[in-house]
């Protein structure tokens, strides 16, 4: 069990009763679409942004918004800004620790709901910067969905202690990032 | 826009979107709680006599976007924390121009109760209490921004008065968190100096203190740790005279103005040995209701009478001595107003004493030597009132027009 399993299942329940309820209020409401265009069409992000580094590694967040009835699912992303990107979750190890991994299949966004991407939870890893992102200056990322549509958007750049986050395996990723 | 923040037409809160997600099945079952408990207490008395549900002050916003930046003519908060920045080496004026992006994000969504981003404690920007943050830039910042700087935009000539410490002088970026909630305040300082750390080091902090929301009439003139009252002669918000005292309409500074932050600390000891009648003099108002000595101690309304200086007692003395505060400090020239927004400072008292009191003054005007320099020159030639308060910390920023939605504070000469 991870705090952030419950907050996306907690966050889609809420969005999909809000969505019911202003259905039920519209007087013209014409039938749902049955026929659902490319992802990218029905997400959005809200309050996106990245964590400031020097080097090395960053992370970026927001809140994806799937406006479409069906789930939609991210299976990467790019940005100019680092060399690679995975897409990752936050789940507690047989330690009990709380540790980030890769994310098995993507991020889903529910029909009609939400993905909060945030510190300590999902979020998109930013490994082998190819420069310091300093705080103020936009980042621009382009996220490609399971259809092969794609979503750019741009995020600022914050100043922030947290997203400290360790990985599941620190050895492998070391590595890896060294090797960028 | 302007007049949006004037007096008593606060806006609503808005939950961002998060707060909504997350919030809203408990705010829901709030509700609908309070809405049971409504209906059967009103099931006893016609339901027209129910009385709408007071709002909760702490819910009230002051619009962020607008021709001018709020905290300026918006109707003072009871709380304001002003800071002073300056700019650490190396920065240019992209830097600058970065710095001003986010504090201008940060600022926009924490004024309209909406946590900034990245912030560490979202749960303290829920309740804005009319928050607004006003930002000032001083010489440094204007240089740097390669922007041509207003000839008044230095330090103000010295006063023999001054005892000016650098522990509350001068600066290059200054801003100006005022509201009616102080941990809203703390919060709001502490998310904008995180987000400018990388660009700033503070230079210092001053905080101060008006009647707490609610406590006294909404509009009541303020009083000072002097008992006075104190701003009776403020231009009115709203009004063509306040547009002119305030209002610079010069290049990259229109629809902005200047600030003077003075730290006016006040000796209440020496203040306690003066007699009633003697405190009134030093003035020239009554303490009663702040009206001047000509008019009547008695009645709310006599604190607008207009002072008649002219007026002599039987003995042939002015009624209004010609040392007093407002005889010194009025002028007949329009142009020598200024704005007041001051604040009360109680800071721990240093050794033995008991006190550590002053005021925190702070004045908008146009332009600070043609409007601010002469009426401080009259004081300190001569005010009775310098007998009792002394300057310890001076500095003069450019307040810089406000911005609409998508742009930033500062893009007037950093853009």
């Amino acid at each position: 069990m991870t705090i952030s399993y419950n907050r996306i299942v907690r966050v889609g329940a809420i969005a999909a009763i809000s969505t019911l309820l202003l259905a039920a209020c519209s007087a013209n409401t014409d039938a749902p679409e049955t026929t659902s265009g490319p992802a990218a069409e029905s997400v959005t992000i809200a309050d996106a942004w990245v964590k400031a580094a020097d080097d090395g590694m960053s992370a970026a967040f927001g809140e994806l918004h799937n406006s479409g009835a069906d789930d939609v699912t991210v299976v990467s992303a790019t940005t100019d800004a680092a060399d690679m990107i995975e897409l990752h979750e936050t789940v507690e190890n047989e330690a009990g620790a709380m540790v980030m991994r890769e994310i098995e299949g993507g991020f889903v966004i529910p029909a009609s709901g939400a993905l909060v991407l945030e510190p300590g939870a999902d979020h998109i890893m930013l490994m082998g910067l190819t420069g310091a992102m300093a705080a103020g200056q936009e980042i621009s990322f382009t996220l490609t969905f399971s259809d092969d549509s794609t979503y750019e958007f741009t995020a600022p750049v914050k100043d922030y202690a947290g997203a400290n986050e360790s990985y599941e395996d620190d050895m492998d990723h070391a590595a890896e990032t060294d090797a960028e | 826009m302007a007049a949006s923040r004037n007096g008593q037409s606060p806006g609503v809160f808005r939950a961002n979107r998060r707060h909504f997600l997350l919030g809203g099945a408990i705010a829901g079952i709030g509700a609908t709680t309070a809405v049971a408990a409504d209906y059967a207490l009103g099931s006893s008395r016609p339901p027209e006599q129910n009385p709408a549900p007071t709002p909760l002050n702490g819910s009230n916003t002051v619009p962020f976007y607008g021709e001018h930046q709020a905290g300026i003519d918006t109707d003072a908060q009871a709380y304001a924390t002003v800071l002073a920045l300056d700019i650490r080496d190396g920065v240019d004026r992209d830097g600058l121009r970065r710095m001003m992006l986010i504090l201008t994000d940060d600022a926009a969504r924490l004024t309209q109760g909406q946590s900034a981003l990245a912030d560490a404690e979202p749960e303290l920007a829920v309740a804005p209490a009319r928050l607004t943050v006003t930002f000032g830039f001083g010489p440094h910042f204007v240089e740097i921004a390669q922007a041509e700087a207003p000839g008044w935009l230095r330090p103000l000539p010295s006063f023999g008065v001054d005892r000016l410490e650098p522990a509350f002088s001068d600066g290059d970026l200054l801003i100006q968190i005022a509201a009616d909630d102080p941990l809203t305040i703390a919060h709001t300082a502490r998310m904008l100096l995180k987000d400018a750390r990388s660009f700033t080091t503070v230079r210092w902090t001053q905080s101060g203190f008006r009647r707490a929301h609610g406590s006294v009439k909404a509009g009541t003139t303020m009083r000072n740790l002097f008992g006075q009252v104190d701003g009776t002669s403020n231009p009115v918000p709203g009004t063509d005279g306040f547009d002119r005292v305030v209002w610079n309409t010069d290049g990259w500074l229109a629809g902005g103005t200047s600030v003077v932050v003075r730290r006016i600390s006040m000796d209440l000891d020496k203040w306690d040995r003066l007699d009633r009648g003697g405190k009134e003099q030093s003035v020239g108002r009554y303490l009663s209701n702040g009206a001047p000595l000509t008019s009547s101690s008695v009645g709310e309304a006599a604190e607008f009478d207009e002072p008649d200086f002219a007026a002599t007692s039987r003995a042939g003395f002015p009624v209004i001595p010609e040392f007093s505060h407002i005889a010194r400090a009025r002028s007949d020239r329009e142009g020598e107003r200024i704005f007041r927004r001051a604040y009360n400072y109680d800071d721990r008292p240093a050794d033995d004493a008991i006190s550590n009191s002053g005021l925190l003054f702070i004045s908008f005007q146009a332009d600070v030597d043609a409007q601010f320099v002469p009426i401080q020159d009259r004081l300190d030639q001569l005010d009775l009132l310098n007998e009792w308060t002394i300057p310890i910390g001076s500095a003069v920023f450019a307040v810089p027009p406000g911005c609409l939605d998508g742009g930033y504070v500062g893009e007037t000469i950093l853009g």
